[in-house]
């Protein structure tokens, strides 16, 4: 068992866990934070992307463990004051979503991809680092349109999410 | 997954001495292989001794065209460095083809080439660009250290410290990704020296893993084109078949891939 300390959207929380623990199940379950999904566990869908010291990472294939001491943001940690974050508010506006499920992890990938690439983030780029993550419901069209008007809305600005 | 015990050293001496200490111990890098692993139960190990809190082996240097790569540099950041996009654009192209973005920003160089899964892709920029790989106790070159599928020169508890090289004249990569896994089905590296040498290395398609194709190598010494491998050609018996691609399919992959890489050095 590891005793386990890490900052999540902000707060410093601590817990308890075995060290084969995934990440993912640390954030749900110890946590209490269902937003991150499971979708597959194997690393394929992106269901579970969170930011780790601000990098987007699958938390299903990470342990608990390995991310002690670091910075994490899950879906909870996005929208601030009861505001969506603009890109929240873009996969509302485009549609860019319908059983949900996919959502956190594309909205948290979005967040990482847009504070990569700021104002050069064009449809080709887009399609290319939605690579990761899988949706079964929208055809994907949707889910781009939000990335690149969130990202103009943006300003292209860097901003990271912690 | 089994239960396991957790370390994290802060030198890569520490790492070594925790690593001699357990009873069936292995370094972790990314996890973007081995966490995988262990969840199917087929590598089940006592220990784990994390890499990525160890300074010494994170970092890339250029000096001059001498390059060196720790151990534990992410795909993300070989793919973004522009001090090495400067000397040897190829290989930031080939790590930001590796898997999708979360991948990249956990999964690291030393992983990757001791893991040598015969679809990886830096195995074949190592071979094509002579590499040397840099360990605790000695200094390995490429040639010698990819020895078979998932088998590597590494003794058991040695570690990969830093990749080294020489950046070549030209280079380039070309992958005919599988479309769902999106790792290589074929892919070649090229490299030109000063001196007209011509190195290239095929991966994801030979049934030994990397290998290099010197009859391509002499084509291209020869003539620096994309039509002197036209007449080349490339012997199946070795390549794999599988659900993806039979053998010949990719001896014809590997002749299309070389003739992208040289069109794109
Ligand atoms: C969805 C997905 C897609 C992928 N696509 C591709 C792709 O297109 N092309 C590609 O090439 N790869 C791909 N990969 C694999 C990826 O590149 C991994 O990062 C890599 O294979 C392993 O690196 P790691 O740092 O995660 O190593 P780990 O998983 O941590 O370790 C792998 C092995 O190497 C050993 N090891 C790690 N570091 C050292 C060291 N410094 N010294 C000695 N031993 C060490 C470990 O003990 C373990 O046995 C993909 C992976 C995933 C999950
Ligand atoms: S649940 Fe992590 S990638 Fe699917
Ligand atoms: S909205 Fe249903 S999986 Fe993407």
């Amino acid at each position: 068992m590891a005793k386990i300390t890490m900052t999540v959207n902000g707060r410093q929380v601590s817990g308890t866990c075995d060290d084969r623990t995934l990440l993912v199940h640390f954030i749900r379950e110890n946590l209490g934070l269902t937003g991150t999904h499971v979708g597959c566990e194997t690393s394929q869908c992106g269901a579970c992307v969170i930011h780790m010291d601000g990098l987007s990472v699958k938390s299903c294939s990470i342990l608990a463990v390995q991310a002690a001491g670091s910075s994490i943001t899950t879906i909870e940690g996005l929208a601030k004051d009861g505001e969506l974050h603009p890109v929240q508010a873009a996969f509302k506006a485009h549609h860019g979503l319908q059983c949900g499920f996919c959502t956190p992890g594309m909205v948290m990938t979005a967040v990482d991809m847009i504070a990569r690439h700021g104002s050069n983030l064009d449809e080709a780029t887009v399609r290319a680092e939605l690579e990761g993550n899988i949706c079964r419901c929208t055809g994907y069209h949707n889910i781009v349109k939000a990335i690149l008007a969130a990202a103009g809305e943006m300003g292209g600005v860097r901003q990271a999410a912690e | 997954m089994y239960q396991t015990n957790y370390h994290r050293p802060s030198s890569v001496q520490e790492a070594v001495k925790l690593i001699g200490g357990a009873a069936e111990g292995k370094y972790l890098a990314g996890g973007m292989t081995l966490i995988a692993t262990m969840k199917q139960r087929l590598a089940a190990p006592s220990d784990l001794v994390d890499l990525r809190h160890i300074a010494e082996l994170k970092g890339i240097t250029v000096n001059g065209r001498s390059v060196r790569i720790g151990a534990a540099t992410t795909h993300h950041d070989v793919a973004s460095s522009a001090e090495l996009e400067a000397v040897c654009p190829a290989i930031c192209a080939l790590a930001s083809h590796i898997g999708d973005p979360h991948v990249r920003h956990m999964g690291t160089i030393g992983g990757s080439i001791a893991n040598n899964d015969p679809a990886a892709d830096y195995p074949a920029a190592m071979l094509a660009l002579d590499a040397t790989i840099v360990t605790n106790s000695r200094q390995i070159a490429a040639a010698d250290f990819f020895t078979g599928l998932f088998e590597t020169a590494l003794d058991d508890g040695e570690i990969i410290t830093a990749i080294t090289f020489d950046a070549p004249a030209k280079a380039a990569y070309q992958k005919f990704p599988n479309p769902a896994s999106r790792y290589a089905m074929a892919g070649v590296f090229v490299a030109r020296r000063d001196n007209g040498e011509v190195r290239v290395a095929v991966t994801g398609a030979g049934s030994n893993g990397v290998f290099r194709h010197q009859g391509m190598e002499a084509a291209l010494a020869g003539n620096w084109s994309p039509d002197a491998v036209g007449n080349i050609s490339v012997d199946a018996s070795d390549l794999l078949t599988d659900l993806h691609a039979s053998a010949a399919y990719r001896a014809k992959l590997i002749k299309v891939m070389t003739k992208r890489a040289v069109a794109a050095a």
